[in-house]
């Protein structure tokens, strides 16, 4: 059966897919010949898939990047380990469950695997606090990350959120404080760090896991410094320009390829990773162990060098030397 | 409406007008007080560091109040004072990025909102790098990124103490990711400085908050803010509207911020050199001269 018509652009393709399944049934009951019927509907169906996701508008990959059949971080990590264990809590009195994390093997290789989880229905949803993890989960992230460190087990983060969490408590807790400290360690670890943005990377609540060696992200996936409906309601004053603020913001992987913020964009299965989770674990599977390769060949000290130029070139600006400026005269 | 009702509008109206023959903000010469509504002589304001003398509401100063506030007087070198900033974006909302630099460039006499550099206090050198609240509201883009982190790796390098005075609205929207990953950018740089075991104390002034908080705000070995600042991550209407209730009326300030273990000490700013030299010295921090930068 397909899908439900969740996403408003993706209707067309529904419709099509319908009509497969009717000619099927057709000709299952009637043994009429309707192979070459079915060919041709099929390559339709899957070149306007193509077509509709090459030409989505920020604003539709923000739906894409939101969809509740989406791989999540769980759906990855079941994907990749057979041995995972969960590891729980800050060692503080709490355990977030909006950022998990723990340990398993991908191919032959130990890893710490970390990532904001959402839920994939509303009961869910308000268990894991729709993926905005409080302070306690970023402090729960930082103690496995220490761990790591000292079993030397590469780090790999799945980024998934709409932002951290904003509340009275997460407020008192020191959320500011709790991913500022992430921010600053994160760049002592001695060992590989792997981001990928696998859905939505809210502003500093993904950056709280996100200091990494690569920064990877999917094709329908999106990185913003506020949300855009935040945005919006700020800068346009009007949180209906949502749309406007997305497109304007550049929150896209082509866009963060070219401002040099993501290191590779993942292309997706035809449709999004929702219509063949499977095969975009293999593609997420695959981009790790490249990467991992090339990040575990370098020295600790190498790897940590790396990493601070990796983020000391990140800006752009202008700078006039005093002759420029005399030019300038 | 009764006649009673008539003469009491009445009244309402000719007093109003009557207010406005007083002395006010806009003038120049004097200033009031937003807190106690006592009106002072804009100078008597200033010598003392513009804190009210009657209820000790402190008024917003810029950078270069500030840094005349802080360090010895001609001690301040300012450094990368000629990077500038662009529109990486090609960024425009209600209005373009490039106008809305253009115009607080303008306003502020200043490329960017921070000024960094090197001074001493009571002959003790420091890094020092006071934010523009004047400048887009001292939202972080890429220029303020990269002169604070300039500013910690110089810091670092000739093994000074360092104080970053934040105010900031947060991350500079218009920058888009890049804004984002300064938070990262320095953060990094401040490790550095704190691997080498020197002193890094932020004052947060009124406001600091988002991606500032959650940054070189929060990283202070000591953490110092001014009374009564604003001091938070998420917006209150933001939280205010997740909660559907009232938050406490103290909720982010300063004190508030203290009281939950987030702040070491509140300095008012008639204290701040004294302050400020203090824990220098008790840091082991000597006087010396500055070589040139």
């Amino acid at each position: 059966m397909p899908r439900r018509p969740l996403l408003e652009f993706e209707k067309p393709l529904v419709e099509l897919e319908q009509q497969i399944e009717q000619i099927r049934q057709l000709a299952r009951d009637s043994e009429v010949d309707v192979s070459q019927q079915l060919q041709q509907l099929e390559s339709l169906a899957a070149r306007r898939r193509q077509e509709i996701f090459q030409g989505l508008t920020p604003a539709q990959k923000i739906q894409v990047a939101r969809h509740p059949q989406r791989p999540s971080t769980l759906d990855f990590i079941q994907m990749f380990c057979d041995d995972w264990v969960e590891l729980h809590g800050d060692r503080r009195g709490n355990d977030d469950q909006a950022l998990i994390g723990g340990v398993g093997r991908v191919g032959n290789r130990p890893v710490m695997l970390i990532g904001h989880q959402k839920g994939r229905d509303t009961k869910e949803n308000v268990a894991r606090n729709f993926g905005m993890a409080a302070p306690g989960g970023y402090r729960k992230a930082m103690r496995l990350m220490d761990h790591a460190d000292r079993f030397r087990l590469p780090i790999l983060t799945f980024i998934d959120t709409p932002g951290a969490y904003a509340g009275l408590e997460a407020e008192e807790q020191g959320q500011g404080e709790a991913i500022a400290v992430n921010l600053r360690e994160m760049f002592r670890l001695r060992v590989p760090v792997i981001a990928t943005v696998i859905g939505e990377g809210g502003s500093g609540g993904a950056l709280g896991i996100g200091v990494a060696d690569r920064l990877l992200m999917f094709e329908h996936s999106v990185y913003t410094v506020a949300s855009p409906e935040a945005c919006a309601s700020i800068l346009w004053r009007d949180a209906a320009k949502a749309p406007d603020a997305a497109a304007a913001l550049r929150i896209t992987g082509r866009d963060l390829l070219e401002l040099q913020v993501v290191d590779e964009v993942l292309e997706e299965p035809s449709g999004g990773n929702n219509w063949a989770p499977l095969e975009s674990g293999e593609i997420l599977r695959a981009a790790i162990d490249r990467h991992l390769d090339e990040l575990l060949s370098l020295s600790e000290q190498q790897l940590r060098e790396a990493r601070y130029s990796k983020f000391r070139a990140m800006g752009r600006f202008l700078e006039k030397t005093s002759q420029d400026v005399e030019k300038a005269a | 409406m009764s006649l009673f009702d008539w003469f009491a509008d009445r009244r309402k109206g000719q007093y109003v007008a009557n207010v406005k023959q007083e002395p006010d903000e806009g003038d120049g010469l004097w200033s009031k007080c937003p807190e106690c509504a006592q009106v002072v002589y804009l100078k008597d304001l200033k010598l003392n560091a513009s804190v009210c003398a009657n209820c000790g509401y402190h008024h917003r100063i810029d950078s270069s109040e500030r840094i005349a506030l802080i360090a010895d007087p001609d001690s301040f070198q300012v450094l990368n004072a000629d990077l500038a900033p662009v529109d990486p974006l090609g960024f425009k909302d209600r209005r373009a990025y490039a106008d809305r630099l253009r115009e607080s460039q303008a306003s502020t006499g200043l490329r960017d909102g921070v000024v960094t550099g090197l001074c001493r206090v009571e002959g003790i050198p420091m890094g020092l790098a006071a934010m523009d609240f004047r400048f887009m509201g001292g939202s972080m883009g890429s220029v303020v990124g990269e002169k604070i982190t300039r500013l910690i790796e110089e810091s670092t390098a000739r093994k000074l103490p360092l104080l970053i005075v934040c105010a900031s609205g947060g991350a500079r929207m218009q920058e888009g990711m890049l804004s984002l990953m300064q938070m990262a950018k320095i953060s990094g740089a401040l490790e550095r400085h704190r691997e080498a075991e020197l002193l890094y104390m932020p004052l947060l002034t009124h406001p600091t908050t988002g991606g500032v908080t959650a940054s070189f705000a929060m990283l202070g070995d000591l953490i110092l803010a001014e009374p009564k600042a604003l001091i938070g991550f998420a917006g209150r209407r933001v939280i205010e509207q997740t909660l559907r209730e009232k938050l406490p009326d103290n909720f982010q300030t300063a004190e508030y911020l203290q009281e939950h273990g987030f702040v070491d000490t509140i300095v008012p700013r008639t204290q701040l050199r004294s302050t400020l030299a203090n824990l220098l010295r008790l840091h082991g921090c000597k006087p010396m001269e500055l070589t040139s930068a």
